[in-house]
């Protein structure tokens, strides 16, 4: 089977834990607003790769990966689910650590047998809460935040580890309530393999103009590693406050 | 045992001349991380500030603070002199003042009197005249030799940065010797050495009691200049201060009578630590005192400067002296060669602040401590400044008592030098196969009068045919120029010192070096998988190439270009192997630049990659820059794949990666860089130079150099201070690859 993939990246460090061969799949059905990697949104280009040739690439270099292991993510992962199961089953036979980065927002349409499937050929799943609330999530991606949210909780039950990763946005999402709430969703979900908060950079700003699209965030300002750590303390302060 | 050995282990160091054997019975290995290092007391603070101060006038100065233009330096030829004589727990400067930089003419009077002049200062004529009509230089015996064919392959740099006009250096002396033996019992060994030799006087053994009997006169020398600093080295030293400073006399004396261009120090953490660990159980010293000791020894090191022309500047951009010294390994019994003093050493840069020199190369092995490749990372990740070698690639050929010499050269300490013989450049030597011998930018017919390529377009198996045929003569021509060279610098400027500190009978490694290895391996995968069209002039020389469709690219993990490349090196090896090598020194080579790739890629046209005439080369063996297009693993996997056996001179590859792309967090960020590390030498790859910062920062310090007076980068097989660089050098640095994906 043929994989549509946007590109590789050989030596990631910060899409899961430790070195990370990195393979961007192409095509989204998100708009977020803030993406920075808008050139993966396109269902109809990248490159052509099957399972096999992706695999074949990462472990003629396996010592490098041995804090690590194989992530994908994209663009949208699951909206490739046949040609993921198929690569994260070459993985798993060789020992691979998976990690699949996803937005969750196709949970209600994936065929449920498909998704088994694959949860359990995943050592972790890293799932983007955009917005707690549901309005400004819509206003934020273009689309409801409920089948994400479904999507956590059945993770969950499936027993896969899961990492949680909130992007923080001022103005739009660093707001006391917004985070709270966020906070009061995850202690649904514990215990959680790590909660990451992320600031907001604007690094991607050149990939809009290169393809003719107006940045919708244009003037928002970006958030630094202090604000993130902030935020990550008010969100554990919430979750352990309601554990007491 | 010797009163001085109280407590050391017996073995066979005892008696014979064996500094292996005393560390392998008396070290402590070390498993924890720094946690016990010590900050800068008081006065190392006050010595370093005076320091600074006299870099910063170097530096406004404009690159030289003070010559010595009339005393020709040898191991005696100054008195004591000293930064500030109270406060230095280690002594001795190799001139009468610090940073003023020794007057040596027997590499070269041509050179040094150039030196001089293009630094606003003139020799003493008395010297100029005793160095031209009375005793011959190194410098004059070649140019006496040279063939024709040999200055023109000199003149259209494909063969360049010879050292037949300086000093060739990378001999390593086995600088710990005089540490533990005392001179005395050295000079009874080499009168013995004297005493065993030949009795049929052939020339060799004519040449072989003539430089014993220099080294000799060396060593008396040596014990000189520790008297006049009030300090007796001719017997065992007692203490660790001891130790540091005979270590370092020893050293100072090499740097005096030699203008190498590299004068590497060796492997002397791990046997100094042996003392340190003997003092503080004996209540001798205390754990500031010990690293104090240490601080001040690395300060002078840092002091070491010669007497340079601004050419020399452009192949060795920075003002390098490759104070090389390497911390950690494993032993062959398995246990790590890692001490409390290779911290130590590491934490000089702490101490007193990131500096090129010396040249701290890390010996990694996947096997050594976890905390010592943490600290080693954290150390890369703050001040850019080490580097790091292959030990599990080395050990296996040399043991585990080897040192690096200059950038990426291996050798056995005291038992191994080696023949320095700077570079081919291969991307010429592939342009002269394509114009039949002729050189793209001169126009002269420098190689033989072979069939140059005919058609518009190249074909790969013809050109493959005339590039072998090309290599084949350039390794001739190359070979037998630096067979002169070395018969010369053996004949008039002898490095007696350096080698009264190794055993009678020592290994030459004969060390070639290529440039260019990247552009050759690019342009004939162009040739071979796109179409290249030639361009030639009212000459007939093809002087450009248009490259039509897209062509696997060296640094992306591609076979099918990786491969090319190691044909090309495996073959031009090949043709070196092929001839007679002077002192039977066996030849290896290295893929190396130094800074040089700026100068070669100026004196080399267009090339079939797309690289056009004039523009800097890759260094080392480094992709083309922002060619690597797949991520650091790739890029990485690419040079890992050259043969260590086929290079064994060393595989140098500077490796840059902003900090937002190495983790999210500083012990992230360490681990990643442990993980890569780890990678790297489990495939097989053998140097890497580790570079982390943001671009934004070296454009700063292009624009604001009074604000980064300490910015510390690695180029190739060393580290610069960033603002000594010309400009043109800090823009090619700036252009390289950045691994930044995030």
């Amino acid at each position: 089977m043929i994989g549509h993939i946007h590109s590789i990246e050989s030596f990631g460090t910060v899409d899961g834990p430790g070195v990370r061969f990195v393979v961007f799949f192409q095509g989204c059905p998100m708009r977020c607003l803030y993406c920075h990697n808008p050139d993966t949104w396109n269902f109809n280009s990248g490159h052509e790769y099957t399972a096999d040739e992706i695999i074949t690439k990462m472990t003629r270099n396996l010592p490098f990966y041995k804090t690590g292991g194989i992530t994908a993510t994209g663009g949208e992962p699951l909206c490739q689910i046949d040609f993921l199961i198929e690569l994260f089953s070459l993985a798993k036979e060789r020992g691979i650590h998976t990690c699949l980065d996803t937005s969750g927002c196709t949970f209600s349409d994936v065929n449920k047998e498909k998704l088994d499937t694959l949860l359990k050929l995943c050592d972790l799943i890293m799932l983007d809460i955009k917005h707690i609330d549901n309005d400004k999530h819509i206003k934020l991606t273009g689309r409801s935040n409920k089948s994400i949210l479904d999507f956590a909780r059945y993770v969950k039950t499936q027993g896969v580890e899961l990492r949680i990763r909130h992007v923080l946005i001022p103005k739009i999402n660093d707001d006391l309530e917004s985070l709270t709430s966020l906070a009061d969703f995850l202690k649904e979900l514990l215990p959680l393999e790590k909660i990451e908060v992320l600031p907001y950079h604007d690094l991607g700003v050149f990939k809009y103009e290169s393809l003719g699209v107006e940045y919708p965030l244009k003037g928002t300002p970006v958030a630094n590693e202090s604000d993130a750590k902030k935020a990550l303390e008010i969100i554990l302060k919430q979750i352990n406050k309601q554990q007491e | 045992m010797r009163e001085e050995w109280f407590s050391f282990s017996e073995g066979a160091w005892e008696d014979e001349i064996n500094v292996r054997d005393f560390i392998q019975n008396n070290y402590t290995p070390y498993y924890d991380g720094g946690d016990f290092l010590k900050g800068p007391t008081q006065s190392t603070i006050d010595l370093w500030n005076q320091v600074k101060e006299l870099k910063k006038k170097e530096i406004e100065a404009g690159g030289v603070l003070d010559m010595d233009t009339k005393v020709v330096s040898t191991i005696t030829s100054h008195d004591a002199a000293y930064i500030d004589k109270d406060k230095e727990q280690i002594v001795g400067l190799q001139t009468d003042k610090p940073l003023k930089r020794a007057l040596q003419p027997y590499g070269g009077i041509r050179m040094a009197q150039k030196a001089c002049k293009d630094n606003g200062y003139e020799i003493d004529p008395e010297v100029v005249a005793t160095y031209t009509d009375h005793r011959k230089t190194h410098n004059a015996g070649v140019f006496d030799v040279y063939t024709p064919e040999m200055r023109k392959c000199r003149t259209n740099h494909i063969i360049t940065g010879l050292p037949d006009a300086y000093g060739r250096g990378r001999i390593i002396g086995d600088y710990r010797r005089v540490a533990l033996y005392g001179v005395d019992r050295l000079i009874e060994d080499k009168q013995n050495a004297k005493e065993g030799s030949k009795i049929t006087m052939y020339a060799d053994v004519i040449r072989d009691r003539e430089e014993i009997a220099e080294q000799i006169r060396a060593l008396t020398m040596l014990k000189e200049l520790a008297l006049k600093y009030g300090c007796d080295i001719s017997k065992p030293a007692k203490t660790l201060k001891e130790a540091t400073q005979a270590l370092y006399f020893a050293y100072l004396a090499a740097v005096k009578e030699q203008n190498g261009a590299a004068m590497s120090l060796g492997r002397t953490s791990t046997f100094l630590d042996i003392y340190a660990e003997r003092d503080l159980k004996n209540g001798v010293i205390t754990e500031e005192e010990a690293q104090e000791i240490v601080d001040h020894f690395i300060m002078k090191l840092r002091l070491v400067c010669f007497a340079r022309t601004p050419e020399y500047n452009a192949l060795f951009a920075g003002d390098p002296t490759w104070v090389t010294e390497s911390v950690g390994g494993m032993g062959t019994d398995g246990r790590p060669l890692v001490t409390k003093m290779s911290f130590r050493y590491l934490n000089t840069l702490n101490n007193l602040g990131a500096a090129p020199e010396p040249n701290l190369t890390v010996l990694w092995s996947s096997q050594l401590p976890e905390a010592f490749k943490k600290y080693c990372a954290f150390i890369s990740i703050k001040h850019h400044a080490i580097q790091y070698e292959n030990d599990d690639l080395m050990r296996p050929l040399h043991g585990d008592d080897y040192a690096i010499a200059c950038c990426v050269s291996s050798m056995r300490i005291g038992k191994e030098m080696q023949f320095f013989g700077a570079r081919a450049n291969l991307a010429k030597c592939l342009l002269y196969a394509i114009n039949g011998g002729v050189d793209e930018m001169s126009g002269d017919q420098v190689g033989p009068v072979y069939r140059a390529v005919s058609g518009d377009y190249l074909d790969y198996d013809d050109v493959m045919d005339k590039y072998k045929a090309m290599m084949k003569w350039l390794a001739q021509v190359y070979v037998n120029a630096l067979n002169i060279i070395h018969y010369m610098h053996d004949k008039y400027s002898y490095e007696r010192l350096q080698m009264a500190l190794h055993d009678k009978h020592v290994r030459r490694w004969f060390a070639t070096g290529i440039a260019g290895l990247s552009v050759v391996a690019d342009s004939l995968s162009a040739i071979k998988y796109a179409k290249v069209k030639v361009v030639r002039d009212e000459r007939g020389i093809v002087k450009d190439y248009i490259v039509e469709g897209d062509f696997p690219k060296y640094g992306n993990d591609d076979d099918r270009v990786d491969d090319i490349a190691k044909e090309v090196l495996h073959t031009f090896l090949k043709y070196l192997r092929q001839n007679h090598t002077y002192r039977e020194g066996i030849i290896t080579t290295s893929i190396l630049t130094i800074t040089s790739n700026v100068s070669y890629g100026k004196n080399t046209g267009s090339t079939p990659d797309g690289r056009k005439q004039g523009e800097a080369f890759a260094p080392g063996a480094n992709p083309m820059h922002g060619r690597d297009e797949n991520g650091a693993v790739a890029s990485l996997a690419s040079v890992a794949k050259l043969p260590f056996m086929d290079s064994q001179d060393g595989i140098s590859n500077t490796f840059t990666i902003v900090p937002s792309a190495l983790g999210k967090t500083d012990e992230e960020r360490k681990e990643n860089l442990v993980a890569l590390l780890d990678g790297y030498t489990t495939k097989g790859g053998f140097h890497l130079n580790v570079n982390v910062f943001d671009k934004e920062l070296l454009l700063d310090a292009q624009k604001h150099p009074e604000l980064y007076p300490q910015l510390t980068i690695r180029v190739s097989g060393y580290a610069v201070n960033f603002i000594k660089l010309t400009k043109e050098q800090q823009d090619e640095v700036i252009s390289r690859t950045f691994h930044s994906r995030i």
